[in-house]
């Protein structure tokens, strides 16, 4: 294990800090191995990785979906907020104001546009006018969706259909948004409008983000940090800057090689673990 | 030719020459055809939130109808019999959410149909220990529903409308629109749905399972209990009552698991084609008795041609 050690800026107390924790599938299959990580209040951080490193499977147990799949966190303690999360359902803890935006939009396809959003409220009890303004503000971020209100968000397309499923999630008024694949199987230009609207909503709303992301360019451009998963560990992490720049990144990640292009003979293929690991 | 004659002419021959009494078939099989329709539409509500093919719902009408009829032998008057037979079946679905469908989650379908034939038997045996085996009387002039008939005389013959059967298809016209306003309008209706659509989603969003779970179960129990009350003021409150659950099985492979339209759309389909089936057509030519089988070789004619049902949803998916 690679210690993470704080970001320098953060001075106040994290939003969300993951120590350690351990995920097992069906009693058997170890998915996480000791992962940690923190988002610092009104941050944006990245998980980056390949297929399979645990991304989705991190955001799960943060928000308490595993649980649904049989999987289940044996290690390590999750605080959100300054109070331990990992036996809280999602009720409670989308109550206590962290959501979880899934991989693959998940609307509900049968229900109108604006049924969708409303769904988002149910834990709310601030009353029916505040849900209103809250919806309001929702068509504000997200133009498209007023003009698509009443229709099945089935029919709708794939960006209007994330851009759904983001403004649900702020429905619930949250504090954090988990935001897993944004840019799932979504044109280059809307993949960028999503993440404009994400840096919006962080900017005005204060809303903190952890994202997870294959396209490790896009990410790396809107958060702040970063942490690369591979095979269930952190292997690297920092301020995005700096893992833009990161010789490893560019050459796994960002598809730039190091000393022009070479061919695939020449790369051992124990290379990748041994650099990590050095 | 005049065994041709006789499937095909002859019977809507006879429809033509006594209209009145062809309304009367009609009337009679609309009258059954709304107590399938809520029982269908009982089995939809568990089936659309939670995937659950509810066995259950036939026992939990007889239950429903034996605590009502049972409280008030005991001295409890009937329309107090009513809130606490509602108390009851609130009971028994916070009951069957702890300590069947919460152990159960994320099992198979089949292991959740077993424990509802499980519930099921439990249920036969607690409402055969607590009110006895014995057939019962609805106390139906007790709660204020009205058994005499009237008598109507369209084209110059007469059908004959019981009081109750008009009082029963009314309840469930009005039990049908609060329960379509719940699900469109409500917050908790409209977590019904959504869960019905994606589970995980709806999880992510922070809908509370157990919490829409019991309230689904216990609003099968009020319907439940209406359809206990209708039909066992037709034919008396017995455990034979079980079985008409059965019949709700047709209805349900007409109209589409997942359809609340479907449901009382093919309910009343099935409840008046099979009257007029039998009086027209079985009668005459099968001997008679075809209600017992006809619904089950309609259902299977609509699954032949359209599997999902005449209403079931349309699988929405965009890749």
């Amino acid at each position: 294990m690679i210690p993470n050690p704080a970001p320098a800026t953060q001075t106040v107390e994290p939003i969300l800090s993951v120590n350690n924790i351990e995920v097992i599938y069906d009693h058997v299959i170890l998915v996480l191995k000791g992962v940690s990580l923190t988002v610092p209040r009104g941050g944006i951080t990245a998980i980056l990785g390949a297929n399979g490193a645990g991304k989705t499977t991190t955001l799960k147990a943060i928000s308490n979906l595993l649980h649904a799949e049989r999987g289940e966190v044996t290690k390590g303690s999750i605080v959100f907020d300054g109070e331990e999360v990992q036996a809280l359902s999602s009720n409670l803890l989308v109550r206590r104001g962290c959501i979880q935006v899934m991989e693959g939009r998940h609307c509900f396809g049968h229900l109108s546009v604006e049924d969708n959003l409303m769904t988002g409220a149910f834990t709310r009890k601030d009353g029916a006018a505040a849900i209103k303004a809250d919806l309001d503000l929702v068509y504000d971020y997200f133009p498209r969706l007023k003009v698509r209100r009443t229709s099945q968000a089935g029919y709708t397309s794939g960006g209007e259909q994330q851009m759904t499923a983001i403004g649900r999630a702020l429905m619930s008024r949250p504090k954090m948004i988990l935001l897993d694949e944004p840019s799932m199987g979504l044109a280059p230009q809307l993949v960028e409008e999503i993440f404009e609207i994400v840096k919006k909503l962080n900017d005005e709303q204060g809303v903190s983000f952890l994202l997870a992301e294959q396209n490790t360019n896009v990410a790396l451009r809107y958060a702040k940090y970063g942490y690369i998963l591979e095979s269930g560990r952190v292997v690297l992490d920092g301020e995005a800057a700096a893992l833009r720049e990161n010789d490893d990144v560019k050459e796994f990640y960002l598809g730039v090689g190091g000393e022009g292009r070479k061919s695939f003979r020449d790369v051992k293929h124990y290379k990748r673990r041994k650099r990590w690991l050095s | 030719m005049s065994y041709l004659h006789s499937i095909f002419v002859a019977p809507f021959a006879d429809m033509a020459d006594a209209p009145d009494f062809f309304l009367q078939v009609v009337w009679e099989g609309l009258v059954s055809g709304v107590l399938y329709a809520l029982i269908a539409l009982g089995f939809v509500l568990i089936y659309k939130s939670s995937r659950i093919f509810n066995f259950a719902q036939g026992i939990m009408v007889v239950f429903a109808a034996l605590t009502l009829v049972g409280l008030h032998e005991n001295g409890v008057p009937a329309l107090l019999a009513v809130p606490l037979t509602l108390l009851v079946m609130f009971v028994l679905a916070v009951g069957i959410e702890r300590a069947v469908l919460r152990p159960l989650v994320n099992q198979p379908d089949i292991i959740l149909f077993m424990a509802t034939i499980g519930i099921t038997l439990f249920l036969i045996g607690l409402g055969e220990t607590i009110f006895g085996g014995a057939n019962k009387v609805m106390i139906t002039e007790q709660l204020g529903i009205p058994t005499g008939s009237w008598v109507v005389e369209p084209f110059g013959g007469f059908v004959s409308v019981e009081q109750k059967d008009v009082t029963a298809v009314v309840g469930a016209v009005l039990l049908v629109i609060a329960l379509l306003v719940f699900l469109n309008k409500s917050k908790m209706g409209r977590a019904i749905r959504a869960l019905g659509d994606d589970h995980q989603a709806a999880l992510s969003v922070g809908i509370s399972l157990s919490t829409i779970w019991v309230l689904v179960w216990f609003i099968s129990g009020i319907i439940a209990l209406a359809t206990g009350i209708v039909w066992g003021a037709r034919a008396g409150v017995s455990f034979a009552l079980e079985v008409i659950a059965l019949k709700a099985l047709p209805v349900l492979m007409l109209g589409g698991l997942e359809s609340v339209t479907g449901a009382i759309v093919g309910g009343l389909a099935i409840g008046i084609l099979e009257k007029v089936f039998e009086i027209y057509w079985g009668q005459p030519l099968l001997g008679g008795n075809t209600e017992a089988w006809f619904a089950y070789m309609l259902a299977l004619l609509v699954l032949l041609v359209r599997p999902q049902g005449l209403f079931g949803e349309k699988i929405i998916e965009r890749v």
